[in-house]
């Protein structure tokens, strides 16, 4: 597969720069683009694995098991931004990176905020059979 | 004689508040300077940003399913989810993920072949995702463990079931990228359908990677 420099024009990615690391002007070698895509599909099933077996309780403090889920989850996320979408901070992938930070901002404000909101909620809320009572006296 | 020219010329611009593409600098800095930024790049952040509204949409689904994992009307709790077949479902997605990057790589070659062959493996991959997940949910439905049970289990079968006509509804939009590939050539407008698509497709993996992490793995060592 040759490529003419001219017409060459990149694939799934969002910004210019193809591959993590790389300089980003003039086309990339197939062969660094496919060690990128590699790197990531490794690094993504390793962190894959490692959450599958974080569940059994002999390897990690059975308290920790949550936390050790979210990191390992968070990583694989960025992996993925990286390695497959080619999220980078190069010049034309600021907006990108500015709108992500964004929909971070907003994704954390939706879930952490219901966690919070219905837990204080559920432990100041009247158990039923004592709000029969009040009623009922 | 105009004063940015002859700052341009006398070479006093320090901030480069005057040049363009031809004075050697990069075309597009992401600054402003330098002219409107190539229509690949418009495309994909226009992209880029309803995949965010679509994570944000998942967000809320993923906040009921943890605010509801203990509304269970009596019934059962994330200890129903068989993680094996969860397991085999994450292994297809990363796979179909990864084909699908190698598809772009055939698409920035122009190689006919290469991307047929690559999106094919891609959709046989997303397809037995699919068939697993359908699998699951009949299995759960015919056990009386159905969405109308509790509110946990509507929860689930919401953000799974959203993710699975997502994936669904990708897998369209990869046939017809088969299918456009062959009859329209590689020409631009077909090659930013394209970049979407393969934008879609591994954002659909990113929120996987939230549905297994939060919703099975988590589920499981919840009491």
């Amino acid at each position: 597969m040759s490529t003419n420099p001219e017409e060459f024009e990149f694939g799934s990615h969002i910004g210019e720069e193809r591959v993590a690391g790389a300089p980003p002007h003039g086309p990339p070698s197939l062969r660094a683009e496919l060690r990128g895509y590699i790197i990531g599909l490794v690094l993504a099933a390793v962190l894959t694995a490692a959450s599958f077996w974080s569940l059994d309780e002999h390897v990690i403090y059975a308290p920790g098991i949550v936390m050790a889920l979210i990191v390992l989850g968070l990583a694989q996320v960025g992996v993925h931004l990286v390695f497959f979408l080619h999220l980078t901070t190069a010049p034309d992938n600021t907006n990108n990176a500015l709108a992500l930070a964004f929909g971070v901002l907003i994704v954390s404000l939706i879930f952490f905020g219901s966690i919070w909101v219905m837990y204080h909620m559920n432990a100041n809320m009247i158990p039923t059979k004592t709000l029969m009572q009040m009623r009922g006296g | 004689m105009s004063a940015p020219t002859s700052a341009l010329r006398t070479g006093r611009d320090p901030y480069h508040l005057g040049h363009g593409p031809s004075t050697g600098a990069p075309e597009y800095t992401g600054h402003g300077a330098g002219g409107p930024a190539p229509k690949r790049i418009v495309v994909g952040y226009g992209f880029w940003i309803f995949i965010l509204s679509d994570v944000v949409l998942f967000s809320c689904f993923f906040a009921a399913y943890t605010v509801l994992i203990h509304a269970r009307n009596g019934g059962p709790g994330p200890e129903i989810f068989d993680l094996r077949n969860t397991a085999e479902e994450t292994a297809c997605l990363l796979l179909s993920s990864f084909c699908c990057g190698l598809a772009s790589l055939a698409v920035g070659r122009r190689s006919l072949l290469w991307t047929e062959v690559a999106l094919a493996v891609t959709g046989l991959f997303g397809l037995m995702f699919i068939m697993l997940e359908v699998h699951e949910f009949t299995g759960l439905v015919a056990r009386g463990d159905g969405p109308t049970h509790s509110a946990f289990l509507t929860a689930f079968f919401t953000l799974v079931g959203c993710h699975g006509v997502h994936v669904t509804a990708g897998l369209l939009w990869l046939g017809t990228m088969m299918a456009q590939f062959p009859a329209k050539g590689f020409k631009e407008s077909i090659r930013h359908r394209y970049l979407c698509f393969s934008l879609f497709w591994h954002a659909l993996d990113i929120i996987w990677i939230g549905i297994f992490t939060v919703v099975y793995l988590i589920g499981r060592t919840t009491p």
